[in-house]
């Protein structure tokens, strides 16, 4: 499969990472073989098989409708790079 | 040319549930920020989510009321895409088998019933808030609200009018209300409905472009942004423009909407199954209980008013507008038996309580056997409507026993003949203009005589002995004039 | 004995037995670090103050006369990719440089319940993407076998330290073969569970459906010794399936004349080195000659596991890892302005080129076009895989494999070399796209004195099954025994 720049440069901007010159050359390389490779699958036939995204279809846990102790603000802003008056803040977004 | 309209609405309901989808932290509104927040609903390294079962009781009971089919295998997806308020960069939501599918809602306009077909009802939740910080021209972010829980109502493009959109809205914030599981306050953000809307020349079968309005926050903006983007598009379409496929934003001050930027509108979403959530299977047990605890519908309890406790349309149409009046009515009814009392005071004294009070039908707190012991001290005849109305003011702010209220006060009912036929004697001694008036045919003097006469008595006489005696005497006194 | 060559079962003895303190047993591994890790690198953070503290509440403790588990008092040395209150928790990456946690994982706690001591975090490959530790934003880490090897990975600080006895044992995480290879390359032993057995509630994420906590240590008995604190069910964790921790008092008879042990034989045909292909034949014959019956057979699916795995495996780590922002936590460029630069620098610059390729494959197989063909089908085909596991242990207790095809390799022999480190992961990646228990144990060495490792593979929950049979190896052999340096 050839994995060209606008294909890289959708699949930047959909991780939103930015590959530098040399970087971006390297994964196309790097992807055309490993996407290549994972397009193996398609020699399976599957028509009908369920998707598991589970390694096995059991009832999950759930929870009471019970409120439990919050974490205090200072913990939950401890790691914050950049805070305000208890809010975390991030350059402002355009609408 | 002319166009019709064709309008689909998305609603996200947030769910009256305690704690939050999927960890335990308060859905409480308000709240200083990131107060109500922990690793999961904030999106922490190495959190894992739990799912909060009383969510999906929700879900079902909205989408039980809304003729929908539940479905018995329901799961979640991640929708992803990257945006301040969304801590984890996805959204956990439904996409692939929502819980509810398939549904109706019958709608009234100018006297015509219409079906809205609702495609499904899914869960999802809610992301936290952004604040712009004009000094520092940044965002700040609060993520209290980051995972209350959301049912999404997505209706089919059914609506043809502004007037059915408001309509449908109204019936549905009805149906929320009485089931208990949404407070419905667009104010506060825990009702919010998005407009997806096309025009296309009458008659056409084709579907037009349509655009996504966001940011309406009443009923009434809605109306209006309907009908201006109908017409916006609409003239577009008459200049020989195109509409552009885009979210706009409504500006209720403007009263016009906008695009928002169009990078949004261009989402790959890469929606797949969340695999840190197992599928729910909703089994005949689940369903049963549900079924089993559903609150009665409002259009439901007005039937029943009207039809078997003998409630005029308007008192039924007054007790429904919010569950606490009716659970009010319905608990006071059924202690003191007499429902068309209890209608009366409630629909007519204690909404103007009320109302003057500016107090909310949530925030009531009326004690249902206090009310009903205060309808059967008017109804025995123990004390008067006015002093009723008094009783139930003392009762609404300071939830004292009517009984013993009365007692203390001395509020009973005048009852004596002789004590009465004094009280009258002063009334029309002091007030001669006033029989003249009566004598000379001038019926609002009655009414007039009867007031002083009750003044005297300090309110508590029985009216119809004080109207026998003041007419006796007062035909006495015309017969004695003639 | 020395310290430094005492199993972890061993070491809790002699301190239930007052023969040695707490405080002395933490010391003693933190001396070994500090005087031999410089070089080998396998730990990014030890945390001697609180070490010595935590062995001197234990020690506190075991004095009152409380009953601790087995490995009470033992120092337990942790993969930085599990939460630990307070104390850094990087992944090996500097998107997490400086970010310390503000709760302990499950298994932390549990561990603390059980009397473990914890020393320090140890080197992995960036968020656990890669088969060698050579993507650690910390650098490398070596194997104690040589140095200018790689430990494997993801877990390779974790083996490395338990080989050279700067860990007496070891608490890391298994995505697609991160604790088995490691303990196949660094000679030492490692079990990962049943998927849903131990609580991934404070992991850091990689792949949410793929991803174990387990065990890595000198020998089996350890491993499920440690395996019986780390398991059970967990409120917090809706994948966490088990219903009580597992129980091995019946796996240490020696006994496997009952088993029907499982050799997949094209697993063992081209590709595979020689001397590992041999160490696998004599571990077959080993488990003949202890009774056990091994019967050769085909295991279909062996060339789907890798893309599907692949697949699967970068599609939930991409939408794991986004929350990598540079807002709520971790590294925040200082080169941007606009809020699409803070994402796009600090996620550029905070993340290396191993996560940066797999979150981008990730983007790839969820994007509209391409998840029918690539996403969707994979989920497919970790179907079929499972079956093909289960219609073996209809005939089999226990399937024996290699854990790689190599033994461990040059560092940077194969880093720049992506597709084909992704193959190393042959024998370890059908495992967990099927959720099954599978432990790792040294059976050889090759030319170059290097270990070489074998696999048992069980039926999910089967673990204490596994470990009798891995035990009764282990009781017959001492592969186990070999120290490095020695």
């Amino acid at each position: 499969m050839k994995i060209d720049d606008k294909l890289i440069e959708y699949l930047e901007n959909l991780s939103r990472l930015t590959l530098t010159v040399e970087e971006k050359e390297q994964a196309k390389i790097d992807l055309a073989g490993i996407i290549g490779y994972m397009a193996k699958l398609g020699e399976l036939d599957t028509e009908g098989l369920p998707a598991l995204s589970h390694p096995f279809a059991a009832g999950g846990r759930f929870r009471e409708d019970k409120v439990t102790q919050s974490y205090e603000r200072e913990q939950i802003l401890a790691n914050a790079p950049v805070k305000s008056e208890g809010y975390f803040q991030a350059p402002k977004t355009v609408e | 040319m002319t166009f019709e309209t064709v309008i689909g609405l998305e609603v996200h309901a947030e769910l009256s549930t305690k704690s939050k989808i999927f960890c335990g932290c308060s859905t409480r509104f308000g709240g200083a920020p990131n107060t109500h927040v922990c690793p999961v609903c904030t999106g922490m390294p190495g959190s894992l989510p739990v799912f909060n079962r009383a969510a999906a009781d929700f879900a079902i009971r909205a989408g039980l009321a809304l003729n929908c089919g539940i479905s018995r295998h329901t799961k979640f997806d991640r929708k992803n895409y990257f945006y301040p308020d969304l801590p984890k960069a996805y959204q956990v939501s439904q996409l692939y088998l929502p819980i509810c599918r398939d549904g109706w809602l019958d709608i009234e306009t100018c006297g015509t019933t219409k079906r809205i077909g609702i495609h499904e009802i899914h869960m999802e939740e809610d992301a936290g808030k952004l604040i712009h910080d004009p000094w520092e021209d940044c965002s700040l972010i609060d993520y209290n609200r980051c995972g209350v829980p959301l049912i999404e109502i997505v209706s089919e493009a059914d609506f043809r009018s502004a007037d059915e959109v408001i309509a449908y809205l109204e019936k549905l914030r009805e149906i929320l209300l009485f089931l208990g599981v949404c407070d419905c306050k667009m104010q506060e953000g825990s009702m919010r409905a998005d407009v997806n809307l096309s025009v296309r020349p009458s008659g056409s079968a084709e579907l037009g472009t349509r655009t996504e309005m966001k940011n309406m926050n009443s009923f009434k903006a809605i109306h209006r942004a309907v009908i201006y983007e109908a017409a916006r598009q609409a003239e577009l379409i008459e200049a020989g423009g195109n509409v552009v496929q885009e979210t706009r934003r409504w500006d209720d001050n403007k009263d016009a909407s906008f695009a928002m930027r169009t990078k949004e509108n261009a989402q790959d979403y890469r929606y797949f199954p969340e695999p840190d959530l197992l599928p729910l299977e909703i089994d005949e047990a689940w369903l049963a209980r549900i079924k089993d605890t559903m609150p009665e519908l409002a259009e439901n309890k007005r039937r029943r008013y009207v039809g078997e406790m003998g409630i005029t349309e308007y008192d039924a149409a007054m007790l429904t507008t919010a569950k606490p009046l009716s659970d009010l009515f319905e608990q006071t009814s059924a202690i003191c038996k007499n429902p068309k009392e209890t209608a009366n005071l409630i629909t007519g004294a204690l909404m103007r309580l009320l109302n003057d009070t500016g107090t909310l039908p949530e925030d009531l707190s009326v004690d249902a056997a206090k009310l009903a012991d205060l309808i059967l001290l008017i109804q025995d005849g123990v004390i008067n409507r006015n002093v009723g109305k008094a009783v139930l003011e003392e009762l609404f702010r300071n939830g004292t026993d009517p009984r013993r209220y009365v007692e203390k006060r001395g509020l009973a009912m005048i009852r004596d003949d002789n004590f009465i036929e004094a009280a009258v004697d002063e009334a029309l001694a002091a007030n001669g203009k006033s029989v003249e008036d009566y004598r000379s045919g001038k019926e609002k003097a009655f009414g007039f005589l009867v007031g002083q006469t009750m003044k005297a008595l300090k309110g508590k006489g029985d009216p119809q002995i004080v109207n026998r005696i003041l007419l006796k005497k007062l035909s006495i006194i015309q017969k004695r004039g003639n | 004995m020395e310290i430094r060559d005492m199993t972890a079962l061993e070491m809790g003895r002699l301190i239930k037995e007052r023969k040695l303190g707490c405080a002395e047993a933490a010391t003693a591994v933190l001396e070994a670090i500090s005087s031999t890790d410089g070089e080998l690198g396998a730990y990014i953070s030890v945390q001697k103050d609180r070490a010595i503290a935590a062995a001197l509440k234990v020690q506190a403790r075991l004095d009152a006369g409380e009953a601790l588990s087995p490995l009470a008092g033992v120092p337990v040395s942790i993969k930085d990719n599990i939460c630990t209150k307070d104390v850094p928790t990087t992944c090996g990456s500097k998107m997490l440089e400086d970010f310390k946690p503000v709760y302990d994982a499950t298994v932390v706690e549990k561990l603390a319940a059980a009397g473990a001591v914890t020393v320090g975090k140890l080197n992995m490959d960036e968020f656990a993407m890669g088969g060698s530790t050579e993507t650690s934003y910390f650098g490398a880490a070596k194997n104690p076998w040589d140095p200018r090897r790689v430990p494997g990975g993801s877990s390779g600080g974790a083996a490395a330290a338990v080989a050279a006895g700067e860990a007496v044992y070891a608490v890391a995480s298994d995505t697609g073969g991160s604790i088995r290879q490691p303990c196949s390359f660094c000679g030492v032993s490692g079990i990962k569970p049943t998927y849903g057995s131990v609580s991934r509630y404070g992991l850091v994420a990689y792949a949410s459906s793929l991803d174990q906590i387990g065990p890595i240590g000198r020998d089996i008995r350890d491993c499920a010794a440690a395996l019986q604190i780390l398991s059970g069910p967990d409120g917090r964790d809706s994948t966490s399936v088990i219903e009580r921790p597992f129980d091995f008092s019946d796996s240490f008879s020696g006994d496997i004349k009952d088993m029907v042990i499982g050799l997949p034989v094209n697993y063992l045909s081209d590709g595979i080195d020689s001397d590992v292909r041999q160490a696998v034949a004599r571990a077959a014959e080993t488990f003949k000659a202890l009774g056990a019956q091994v019967e050769d057979f085909t295991m279909p699916m062996m060339e789907y596991a890798v893309p599907a795995y692949y697949i699967i495996a970068c599609a939930e780590a991409g939408s794991n890892l986004s929350r990598y922002d540079g807002i709520k936590y971790g590294y925040r460029s200082g080169n941007a302005d606009s809020l699409a630069d803070v994402y796009l620098s600090s996620r550029s610059e905070g993340f290396g080129i191993e996560v940066k390729r797999r979150i981008m494959l990730g983007s790839f197989v969820l994007s509209a076009g391409y998840y029918d063909a690539y996403y969707h089908k994979a989920l497919q085909a970790r179907g079929l895989i499972r079956n093909a596991f289960n219609q073996a242990f209809d005939k089999y207790d226990v399937l024996l494999s290699p854990v790689a095809p190599t033994t461990a390799y040059k560092l940077g022999e194969n880093i720049t070399d992506p597709l084909k480190m992704y193959l190393g992961d042959i024998y370890t990646v059908s495992v967990n796209l099927a959720g099954f228990p599978a432990a790792a144990l040294p059976c050889g060495f090759d030319r170059n004195k290097l270990p070489v490792g074998m696999q048992l593979i069980g039926k999910e929950f089967s673990e204490p099954k596994l470990v009798r049979a891995a035990d009764a190896f282990q009781q017959n052999t001492d592969w186990h025994k070999r120290r490095c340096g020695k």
